[in-house]
């Protein structure tokens, strides 16, 4: 006998996603998913702003590593809430996971909650985990062609964050080639230039933070 | 790279489909994916022969169908499908407008249908 389908076939990771988004939406927390190659600088990225911001919100982060716990590490050094999930060697975090680590999260009064995923800039992208927005975070020493060659990443994000720009002087990332390609495959995307050395750019991206946890708050 | 959690998933839905109407045995199943969907088909019949060994669903057939990417201009809303590597990138054929087109196909992942007995 045939048996037609047609079930999306990401359907449990995305309905569970579904109810992440109906719990924060609940709580008012503004939830972001941090996506990038390995070293791209998201654990440096969340230890500037948990810091910076620390007097103006109340923010948590999780996070997705394959094996240690280094990151959670540093990222409670700055004296947020930090939950580790361990992958063990899985290539993305998914909505089961996230779900199974806001047990040990206190969402009570709880304004932003940081995800940050597991260092790859092809997977993460397919699972959903209840965020309002990506963030594509790519740094000047991976290659300019990084938008094209992951169109999708960048099709999906509302942000892209170009990071470690204090060493443009030092390699041969073009800007605008990097700017442009993000800008054809995604004509929203908001593309701010920082650097978590020296902490250039940073408040563009702290004042794109206030605006969307204002709006997520008053939904 | 992420294939062996999507062979999970389809294994799960395939399981579920058969139960609820009374079938015991798979002899195929058709997924479909987009171009962007950044599946290697061949990771997910991999994947999908790893699972299902020593299983009642052993030997089943996996068949996979890859959509082409497929977009509407922003400006003109001519539709067209690119066939180069870098297919993001290609102008529109009518009009030549480079940015912000939809993306119309090429996300896709689904199963369409399972033939079992
Ligand atoms: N020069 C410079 N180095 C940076 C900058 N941001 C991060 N780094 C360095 O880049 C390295 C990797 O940074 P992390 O923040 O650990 O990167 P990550 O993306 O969290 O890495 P994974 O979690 O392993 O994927 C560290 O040595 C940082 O000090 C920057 O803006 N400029
Ligand atoms: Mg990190
Ligand atoms: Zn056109």
């Amino acid at each position: 006998m045939e048996i037609p389908v047609v079930r999306n076939i990401l359907e449990a990771n995305d309905r569970i996603a579904e109810q992440l988004k109906a719990l924060f939406t609940q709580h008012k927390i503004l939830v972001l998913n941090l996506i990038s190659s390995p070293g791209a600088g998201k654990t440096s990225l969340l230890e500037r702003t948990l810091t910076d911001l620390k007097d103006e919100f109340t923010m948590a982060v999780i996070e997705g590593d394959c094996m240690t716990d280094n990151d959670a590490r540093r990222v409670a050094a700055t004296g947020a809430q930090a939950v580790q999930i361990n992958t063990e060697g899985g290539c993305h975090l998914d909505s089961s996971m996230v779900l199974s680590a806001l047990s040990s999260i206190t969402l009570d009064g709880l304004d932003i909650l940081f995800v940050e995923n597991v260092g790859n800039l092809v997977c993460p992208v397919e699972f959903d985990v209840g965020e309002d927005a990506k963030i594509a975070l790519l740094s000047v020493t991976e290659g300019d062609d990084k938008p094209e060659k992951y169109p999708l990443l960048f099709a999906e994000s509302q942000v892209m964050l170009l990071n470690k720009v204090d060493l443009l002087p030092y390699v041969d990332f073009d800007v605008d080639v990097a700017l442009r390609h993000a800008g054809r495959i995604n004509k929203d995307i908001e593309m701010f230039q920082v650097s978590c050395r020296s902490g250039e750019g940073l408040d563009i991206w702290y004042d794109w933070l206030r605006k969307e946890r204002s709006a997520k708050a008053q939904a | 790279m992420h294939e062996m959690s999507i062979a999970t998933s389809l294994l799960n839905i395939i399981r579920q489909e058969m139960d609820k109407h009374g079938a015991t045995k798979l002899i195929s199943v058709k997924v479909v994916f987009g171009k962007l969907s950044n599946i290697v088909a061949d990771s997910l019949d991999f994947a999908f022969e790893v699972l299902t060994k020593d299983t009642v669903l052993e030997g089943a057939k996996l068949e996979i169908e890859e959509l082409p990417l497929t977009m509407r201009c922003c400006k003109c809303e001519t539709e067209f499908s690119p066939e180069l590597a870098n297919a993001m990138f290609a102008p529109c054929p009518e009009c030549g407008e480079e940015f912000g087109h939809t993306l119309l196909t090429g996300k896709e992942l689904y199963l369409e249908n399972i033939q079992a007995e």
